[in-house]
């Protein structure tokens, strides 16, 4: 496998993770340029969700390299750091302040001093509030952005939550199944959405949903037993032998 | 909690005192309008409790932190407060040593320990009842938060340090005064702590304290800060990947929450009159952990009223079955927690988002 160049974002190499040595990735590696957006698809328990653990940070791996950009070593960095690094993480289960409205879920999401001794002070200026009318707009969540976050509905609060991935205004966005318990609808609005991020950003999204990773039209890596079973268009993954076997022949 | 409540609650703890400390001190004892000395002090050390439960609900309520050690800190204010009326005495105490406390005279000690040194000062008193449980705080809270013990792990190691000064404190050696504590002060300031007025001017000065550490209670939460905080309270690991680092918010909150208590502590003692280990004792912590959750946690007022609604109960029924106060005071939190789990301020709260400012 190459070494990162200039055109490297995120860099994976033979990085292996295993849990009472049960291996959930084992020497994965994947290389995603700047710019792209890659579909990342498998069965369940593939490794997908640990993948996107290992590259923010909350586990780290065994083995192998995991390199931001040409030369950033993420396994020597904790969550915080990655996330200052540009690095923005929707979960699979949709994690969103509940307390708080949309509004205030947006505010603490955008980019921004961390520290308490800014927050402590911090007043809503007008392009914070310029940027979440901005954003609001995106995710579709303009009427609601005084209703409490908990009270959203599933698909509300997927949105929401990458509506908080865009206020961070990240380099790399990792989405994690980010269309399920979506209806068909909101499947295809969500498909646009990541299509319209992607102009402008870096995305990895990993789904189950073979229409909605059809509808993004890129690159798709299917992984298997934690490692990379197969890579290439939708069409020649779905061709594929390997493929057909582990996963969509079920 | 809106403007108007707080507002409000000001008000009521403001024009309580000082309604209490009028009908103290004009109306005479025949007229049916009085108030006496007994009841403002009681008024007092419900208002002190008050304070310790307010600062428990910032960290318990707010950041999700449930401490089962927040009398500790109290107690530290407390005794910091004790040292200083202790040297207050000065010959006037039975061996009549200008600069020995009896019980140090009694345990034939020659010299004062360094750490009095200091205490005469009033000013310096109040800075160490701040200074000693602030610190205490942030050594406990640095190492804690930073290696992510959190939930009954951390509540677990409350106690043990609440205990472990509990059991220090008992010991005569220590030099604060053992078993016994530090008692039989004289007065505060110059001023005859026998006296009503002054009395009055301690419960006074406890409801401006409280009315105040309500208000910077309320900013804290309502700002942008406070935000934060309550999103690690219920979802801290999704706050790292925002880029937050919940452990320095925690650590903040606990070691200003640890501060308000020793200020509560330093106000509680002259109007006691008596500071000895059993303030550290753990059930004193787990009892100001019923009053916040009979309040209702996370609403800061709710604690305020739920530690004086429950010591004004515990005052009436150990007028007449002290033996039973633990149990009913078990039953209590049975009951709130089963039938009212936000509290009694949870009787009038809808469910909305937490308001901005
Ligand atoms: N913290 C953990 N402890 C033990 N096993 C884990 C842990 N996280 C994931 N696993 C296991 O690793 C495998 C991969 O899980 P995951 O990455 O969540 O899969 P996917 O997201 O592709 O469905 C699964 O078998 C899962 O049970
Ligand atoms: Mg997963």
């Amino acid at each position: 496998m190459k070494r990162p160049h200039s055109d490297t974002l995120l860099y994976l190499n033979g990085v292996s993770v295993s849990f009472d040595g049960f291996k959930a990735l084992n020497s994965l590696s994947l290389i995603v340029e700047k710019g792209e957006m890659r579909a990342v698809i498998g069965p369940n328990g593939a490794g997908k969700t640990t993948m996107m653990d290992v590259i923010t940070g909350k586990t780290r791996p065994d083995q192998g390299d995991v390199v931001f950009g040409t030369d950033t070593d993420l396994t020597k960095l904790d969550e915080p750091a990655i996330a200052a690094l540009g690095i923005g993480r929707k979960f699979q289960k949709p994690t969103v302040f509940e307390p708080h409205s949309v509004w205030d879920n947006l505010l603490l999401a955008l980019a921004g001093d961390r520290r308490p001794r800014f927050t402590l002070w911090a007043r809503e200026t007008s392009e914070e509030q310029d940027k979440i009318e901005e954003i609001l707009t995106t995710i579709r969540l303009k009427d609601l952005r005084q209703h409490r976050a908990g009270d959203l509905s599933h698909g509300q609060k997927q949105w929401l939550e990458i509506g908080m991935l865009l206020a961070q205004e990240p380099l790399l966005l990792l989405v994690d199944e980010p269309v399920a318990g979506m209806t068909d609808a909101e499947t295809a609005q969500t498909a646009d959405l990541l299509r319209e991020i992607n102009r402008t950003k870096s995305v990895v999204v990993v789904e189950h949903d073979m229409d909605f990773v059809r509808a993004l039209g890129v690159k798709v890596t299917v992984l298997h037993e934690g490692s990379v079973l197969s890579e290439g268009s939708i069409d020649h993954v779905s061709a594929d032998p390997k493929v057909v076997e582990v996963y969509l022949g079920r | 909690m809106s403007r108007l409540s707080l507002s409000l609650s000001l008000l009521v703890i403001l024009g309580g005192a000082a309604l209490l400390a009028v009908l103290n001190l004009a109306a005479p004892p025949s007229s049916a309008f009085h108030v006496s000395t007994y009841v403002v002090s009681l008024a007092g050390k419900y208002l002190c409790f008050a304070i310790l439960a307010l600062a428990l609900d910032l960290v318990w309520g707010f950041a999700g932190i449930l401490s089962l050690g927040h009398a500790a800190f109290f107690a530290l204010g407390g005794y910091a407060m004790g040292m200083y009326l202790m040297r207050q005495i000065g010959t006037r105490g039975v061996y009549g040593n200008a600069v020995l406390p009896d019980f140090m005279v009694f345990l034939n000690w020659q010299e004062l320990p360094w750490y009095w040194m200091g205490f005469d000062n009033p000013g310096f008193a109040i800075l160490m009842a701040l200074a000693v449980p602030g610190v205490l705080a942030l050594v406990f809270g640095w190492l804690a938060f930073r290696s992510r013990v959190s939930g009954v792990y951390l509540s677990i190691i409350t106690q043990a340090l609440t205990y472990a000064l509990l059991l220090a404190f008992f010991r005569n050696d220590m030099g604060f005064g053992g078993n016994n504590g530090l008692t039989d002060f004289k007065d505060i300031v110059g001023l005859d702590l026998h006296l009503d007025s002054t009395r009055s001017g301690l419960l006074l000065l406890t409801a401006a304290v409280l009315a105040l550490q309500l208000m910077v209670a309320r900013f804290l939460v309502t700002s942008r800060f406070g935000k934060v905080l309550i999103a690690v309270r219920d979802t801290e690991s999704r706050t790292r990947f925002l880029g937050y680092r919940p452990e320095r918010y925690k650590l903040f909150v606990f070691v200003l929450s640890a501060v308000m208590c020793g200020i509560g502590g330093a106000l509680y003692v002259p109007q006691i009159g008596i500071i000895n280990p059993s303030e550290f004792s753990p059930a004193n912590s787990i009892e100001a952990v019923i009053w916040v959750a009979v309040g209702g946690r996370g609403t800061l007022i709710g604690a305020i009223l739920g530690a004086i609604l429950v010591n004004f109960g515990k005052t009436i029924f150990t007028g007449i079955l002290p033996e039973l106060w633990l149990f009913a005071l078990g039953a209590l939190f049975i009951l709130v927690t089963l039938l009212l789990p936000n509290g009694v301020l949870g009787l009038f709260a809808r469910r909305k988002p937490e308001k901005s400012q």
